[in-house]
């Protein structure tokens, strides 16, 4: 139902037919309707059609720049196809440039600055002190009022939902992954150990000021390839019940917030209780989305600092767990679904690496299987294989 | 004008165009189309790329690109503008067939040969059946077709054999707007 929504504002309508439907649908006035052994020279039509509607307009790349709004929210920004509509709009449109540079931009770096330097020399501070509950008392405080501080920066206006299925210690809290940002609103709202690579530069130092303080999980860049070492550290993390909940965002990438795309299994096998979160921007205000490829990290800050504001909404669903007899990867699709109906976003199962990687030979394989036993009856097909 | 495509829907495709064209250079290549995912995995994808680009050309510009798209105009759109001067549209039922022709086709010779044919096959089946198989299907289905016998099938024996077949419909996108 939520597919119907999407593609009613897409370019062309999609009829959803499986290939067996559609070619018995094309074979009907032909000879041989059975699709038994016998191939058409009409086949074709179907996968000719199908390409030329995935060339007009397809599900996935759409899902790496940002969406297209209905009505202008005067910001040159989302404005796709410049029609000079009337000279009032412009003014007004001038007005909001004057007013989002000239007072709300500065008045938000002030912030942003104040919000992050507290941050990195007060976890200093703090990591001078023993480990104990009053370390761990005002690094909960310090962090919180930071994050707060750079909500502010940001006039990040959030409602949050059913914040009595807040993840608690020794869980994984996974959510969508629309931007840095995420993890701003999130933990503003409470204290999460972060996973991530560690940078160099001013993130890095950020990183490593966090982690004097408690407990984040920052793996260098040779170490991200290690699929096993990852798990380990990540599985000896949520055994101790004293260290945060994991903050993870299984996408792996940014994702134009319309969608969820396939969530990576890695963080649904360590087997502790997952605690779903569904982030969902508004993108009247300011579009939240990080097009990496199109501009970098401070571009971005700054485009998000001279929005009117993001405006956003957080659902904190009920944890999951999970069940017998289900893998991981079937675990991450369940998870995966609840966030999509909450969030109201598409769920699809392309992987979010097609940002930047090629697809699989396998879909096609399975195209062509699913093709071959059209043609030939399942029997011999499977014997091949 | 001679596509007889809204204004609205020129826009839209544009923005698409524009989207696809990584490279910004107002053309696109074979690769810009590859980045498409479900086009990637579809067993005939590269054959569908290669009819947006003219014999030996590497890229395709807007106006190619909406040439191409311009067969799969639903027919019924037809009835509102008559022109009978501008010629015969895009894409009228020959017009459909002909692209469809032109899958096959490979060496763009108008002639299907069994080679052809049976490389079209493979494209659509991948290994899933034998060599014979497939070889078997390839010569059942130019027997049927082809009726003077010099064991191709040549645009008019394409015709013949779909004449039946409701290529409006099934080599038509509806466009929303």
């Amino acid at each position: 139902m939520l597919r119907d929504a999407k593609q009613r504002c897409g370019i062309i309508a999609k009829e959803s037919t499986s290939l067996e439907e559609e070619l018995k649908d094309i074979r009907r006035n032909c000879s041989s309707p059975e699709l038994d052994d016998s191939f058409d020279m009409s086949d074709a039509f179907y996968f000719c059609r199908r390409g030329i509607e995935s060339i007009v307009d397809d599900e996935v790349t759409k899902c790496f720049t940002a969406e297209e709004l209905e009505s202008w929210n005067l910001l040159t920004r989302s404005n796709y196809n410049f029609n000079h509509i009337s000279s009032r709009l412009t003014v007004l449109w001038g007005l909001g440039v004057v007013i989002r540079y000239g007072f709300l931009l500065p008045l938000r770096l002030t912030l942003a600055i104040t919000g992050v330097g507290l941050l990195v020399v007060l976890t200093a501070m703090i990591g001078f002190l023993p480990n104990g509950r009053m370390k761990n008392f005002l690094s909960e405080k310090v962090h919180l009022m930071c994050y707060r501080i750079c909500v502010r920066a940001l006039t990040a206006i959030i409602t949050y939902h059913h914040s009595e299925n807040k993840p608690k210690n020794g869980g994984i809290c996974v959510a969508n992954h629309t931007s840095p940002i995420d993890v701003i609103i999130l933990a503003s709202d409470g204290c999460y150990a972060m996973v991530g690579q560690i940078h160099g530069g001013l993130m890095g130092l950020i990183q490593r000021s966090m982690v004097k303080a408690c407990p984040h999980i920052w793996f260098e860049r040779s170490e991200v390839k290690d699929r096993h070492l990852v798990a380990k550290r990540l599985s000896d993390h949520v055994k101790d019940k004293s260290k945060l909940p994991i903050l993870i965002f299984p996408e792996g990438t940014c994702i134009n917030n319309t969608s969820v795309m396939m969530f990576k299994k890695g963080s649904f096998e360590i087997g502790s209780t997952v605690y779903p979160v569904a982030i969902k921007y508004d993108p009247r205000f300011g579009e939240a989305f990080w097009n990496s490829s199109q501009f970098g990290m401070m571009n971005y800050l700054l485009r998000m600092m001279s929005s009117w504001a993001i405006v956003c909404s957080v659902w904190y669903l009920p944890p999951m767990i999970r069940q017998e007899g289900e893998d991981a990867m079937q675990f991450a699709n369940r998870v995966k679904a609840a966030i999509a109906r909450q969030g109201g976003l598409v769920d699809l199962l392309w992987d979010g690496g097609l940002k930047r990687g090629k697809v699989k030979d396998t879909f096609k394989e399975e195209q062509q299987k699913l093709y071959s036993k059209i043609l030939v009856g399942t029997q011999e097909v499977r014997s091949r294989s | 004008k001679k596509l007889n495509i809204s204004h609205s829907q020129i826009t839209r495709l544009y923005s698409r165009f524009h989207s696809l064209d990584k490279g910004e250079n107002g053309a696109l290549s074979r690769e810009d189309f590859q980045r498409i995912p479900e086009l990637a995995i579809n067993p005939l994808g590269d054959r569908i790329i290669n009819a947006f680009f003219p014999e030996g050309e590497d890229q395709v510009n807007f106006r190619g690109f909406m040439r191409t798209l311009a067969h799969f105009r639903p027919v019924e759109d037809n009835e509102k503008n008559k022109d009978l001067t501008s010629g015969e549209p895009l894409n009228s039922r020959t017009n459909k067939l002909h692209f469809a022709f032109q899958l096959y086709d490979l060496d763009r010779d108008d002639k299907i040969s069994r080679d052809e044919l049976l490389q079209v096959l493979r494209m659509m089946v991948g290994v899933n059946i034998s060599d014979e198989q497939l070889g078997s299907i390839a010569d059942r289905t130019i027997q049927e077709a082809d009726t003077n016998g010099d064991m191709c099938i040549s645009f008019s024996e394409f015709t013949k054999v779909l004449e039946k077949v409701d290529v409006e419909q099934k080599m038509s996108i509806r466009f929303l707007h």
